[in-house]
């Protein structure tokens, strides 16, 4: 039996979507529209001269080996800020779960971060850790690393990743530990008797039962480390050291608004369009699949 | 309460604010100067409204550089674009091929009658900007060129002599050695690496950055920095990089943190940074020229000059630009070039106002202060020192930061890294010929 609601009137129900509708056109179908009219186009940044060529920009790109580099980026990027941010919270979300004086005091510590705006994020790692002026740099020093971003690669996309994932850990706390608190309690008593030790229990019944939760988060950080990462990046390494950092959507940035290359930059931003839709469609297809709801 | 009495009262004190203001056409300055800059902005904008009633200047800071010039571009899209908008350097191509968009300063200037002659300006600074004909396009504002700051304190710790600072290449090296060698742990650094150690550098010493008189010629320039001079240079820092005497801080003006902070002992980086640094370092400053290789015939040519103009866009009621014109003549007067001189390090923009600060003793109470304009007017400009006009150069210099940061970082030589940023740099070139034919 299908649930069915009537209403009264016919134009009701179009009445109440119609302001989702409108956000989504304004703010996203349309948006989304030009980018893909742009894509196809050449013109100065007055646009002045418009020329129609088709999939040049397409092609520019694709020839350029630095973009491909900056695909290989985005993948480690996501995967590391992906994995471990969820790793980590998870892990995180089970000690507060099982603590059981003064839990509310952990768990606003650990949901704060939350609320800071990305650009602030970065801004406050950079604070310790920028090469020139940062208070962890003088202290690394004292233990004789030499931490300089600027020249090192490796401490560039340490950096960036750090800075993502401890942004996004609050949120996935949140979901993981509400997650643990529906996971109801006489399963795990159930098993305890058996004898099942707290390993155990996790791996066999909570994990199971949180993967739901952990499926949404996946897609999420996904997202996440494609899309809002930007502000991180931008207020640390801009890209750098030479293209160490410099992921898909920070390139768009820097070609698009920095550089005004409106073509190029439409052409990259469709070609992330269509990896987030691939990426989504597989991940529901495939991985939903294995998923315990 | 009735309010019927008040009426006549509201409407006589609203005639009365309206008709000044009604009679009164706003110009929109659009502007990228922040901290004490944006004041400075601001100061002569209300100097320049109080000095007379036809026209209200209203400055905005749209962000940075590259921020206020896209907002500009988005607002000329929509339809309603700004009255003045300052362009900094790199922009200057993008503008120039605007056609329809703006409106040449030179143009303005005729048409309002105003009194401009492009002669009363330093020739570095309206070279950078004049189309092939010598027509001045845009107005200088900030204009700063590179100099060499030192930290005399480290010089004197490390046994040299700190009024003699370091004027080659090669000598530079050496006392970079000698500072490590006391234990200065960051002789030398530089901001802005392709506008200092590539794009000026170039100039001083009068070898060319790009094909076509630097782009000057035209949109079919290529870039050609990989030449020997310039290889051997970024070899040489490479080398101190390695050695540790060059440390590598950041692509902007992140590394005068470190050399205000006393880390650094040297650094080459804008003279507009000179009000900054000397209000936060605890140390005694020194400001030197550039320094330049002996070994190539013709150093030291001329350095070119980084900052910004003002650039006046097309406008529906052409009634404005009358008021553009008045603005222009009011900022490029020697009283209040030297106040903008003086109070953040920029060079004076005219002759006129370069005699004003001699006059008054300026760089007999900041000596060093005048290193940058003498730098800019050391020989007349060539075509090698006239300045850069290239398409996407602000990709280019993304390019040329990304490669320039293999070098440092040990993973290329100079070699391969110069040649790398002139084959990406012109595929960029390529393609603004492209759009712009």
């Amino acid at each position: 039996m299908d649930k069915r609601v009537h209403f009264r009137s016919p134009w009701l129900p179009y009445a109440l979507v119609l302001p989702q509708i409108a956000v989504t056109l304004v703010f996203f179908v349309w948006p989304a529209a030009e980018t893909l009219y742009y894509s196809v186009l050449l013109q100065d940044a007055f646009a002045s001269k418009v020329q129609f060529v088709w999939f040049d920009n397409f092609i520019t790109l694709f020839q350029d080996s630095h973009y491909l580099a900056s695909f290989k980026i985005t993948a480690l990027f996501s995967a590391i800020v992906a994995i471990t941010g969820l790793a980590l919270s998870l892990l995180l979300a089970v000690f507060a779960d099982r603590v059981l004086r003064g839990s509310s005091v952990y768990k606003t510590l650990l949901i704060w971060p939350y609320a800071v705006a990305p650009a602030v994020a970065g801004i406050l790692w950079l604070f310790m850790l920028s090469p020139s002026i940062g208070m962890l740099t003088y202290a690394l020093r004292g233990f004789g690393i030499d931490w300089n971003y600027y020249v090192n690669p490796g401490q560039a996309m340490l950096l960036i990743c750090v800075a993502a994932i401890w942004k996004q850990i609050s949120y996935n706390f949140l979901f993981f530990l509400a997650g643990l608190q529906a996971i109801p309690s006489s399963l795990i008593e159930a098993a305890a008797i058996d004898g099942a030790g707290p390993v155990r229990r996790f791996w066999t019944i909570v994990f199971p039962l949180l993967s739901p939760t952990a499926f949404f988060l996946l897609v999420v950080n996904v997202v996440y480390a494609f899309f809002d990462t930007f502000a991180i990046v931008d207020s640390t390494t801009q890209g750098g050291p030479g293209q160490a950092t410099q992921t898909l959507v920070y390139k768009i940035y820097q070609d698009g608004v920095q550089a005004l290359d409106l073509g190029g930059s439409a052409a990259q931003s469709v070609v992330l369009m269509v990896i987030v839709i691939a990426l989504t469609v597989v991940q529901f297809r495939w991985v939903e699949r294995k998923v315990q709801y | 309460m009735s309010w019927k009495p008040v009426a006549p009262l509201v409407a006589a004190a609203a005639l009365f604010v309206a008709l000044p203001v009604s009679a009164q056409v706003e110009i929109q300055w659009w502007h990228s100067m922040a901290g004490k800059l944006g004041d400075k902005v601001n100061e002569i904008a209300e100097k320049f409204n109080a000095s007379q009633k036809d026209y209200k200047v209203v400055a905005v800071y749209k962000g940075q550089y590259d921020e206020s010039l896209t907002a500009a571009i988005a607002a000329y899209r929509a339809g309603k674009p700004p009255q003045i908008v300052q362009v900094f350097e790199v922009g200057t191509a993008t503008m120039m091929a605007a056609q329809g968009a703006v409106m040449p300063v030179y143009k303005l200037m005729a048409d309002a009658h105003e009194k401009f002659d492009a002669k009363d300006y330093l020739p570095a600074v309206t070279g950078y900007y004049s189309d092939t004909h010598g027509n001045l396009l845009s107005m200088p504002f900030n204009s700063s060129t590179q100099v060499l700051y030192l930290n005399k304190d480290a010089f004197k710790k490390a046994g040299l002599d700190p009024e003699k600072p370091p004027a080659t290449w090669p000598e530079l090296f050496q006392d970079a050695d000698k500072l490590k060698a006391a234990g200065v742990s960051c002789a030398f650094t530089t901001g802005w690496q392709s506008w200092v150690q590539l794009e000026s550098f170039s100039a001083w010493h009068n070898v060319p950055f790009a094909t076509e008189q630097n782009g000057f010629g035209g949109l079919g320039t290529r870039l050609e920095f990989n030449g020997p001079v310039q290889t051997m240079h970024i070899q040489n820092l490479a080398e101190m990089a390695k050695k540790g005497t060059f440390i590598y801080a950041g692509r902007k003006d992140e590394p005068t943190g470190k050399f205000q902070a006393g880390e650094c002992a040297m650094e080459t980086t804008s003279s507009g940074s000179y009000a900054n640094i000397k209000a936060n370092a605890k140390f005694e400053l020194g400001v030197a020229p550039l320094p330049y290789y002996p070994s190539v015939k013709g150093a030291p040519q001329n350095t070119i000059i980084g900052g910004a103009t003002l650039w006046v866009m097309t406008q529906k009621d052409p009634a404005v630009y009358k008021g553009v014109a008045r603005f222009f003549t009011f900022v490029s007067s020697p009283e209040i070039q030297l106040d903008w001189h003086k109070s953040t390090g920029y060079v004076p923009i005219t002759l006129a106002a370069y005699e004003l600060a001699k006059k008054n003793g300026l760089y007999i109470e900041r000596p060093g202060f005048d290193v940058a304009i003498k730098e800019l007017t050391n020989k007349p400009p060539t075509a090698n020192s006239k300045g850069l006009r290239l398409g996407n150069f602000v990709q280019i210099r993304n390019v040329i930061d990304e490669e320039l940061e293999g070098v440092w970082g040990g993973q290329k030589t100079a070699k391969a890294a110069l040649d790398e940023a002139v084959k990406r740099g012109n595929e960029l070139l390529e393609k603004f010929e492209k759009a712009n034919k």
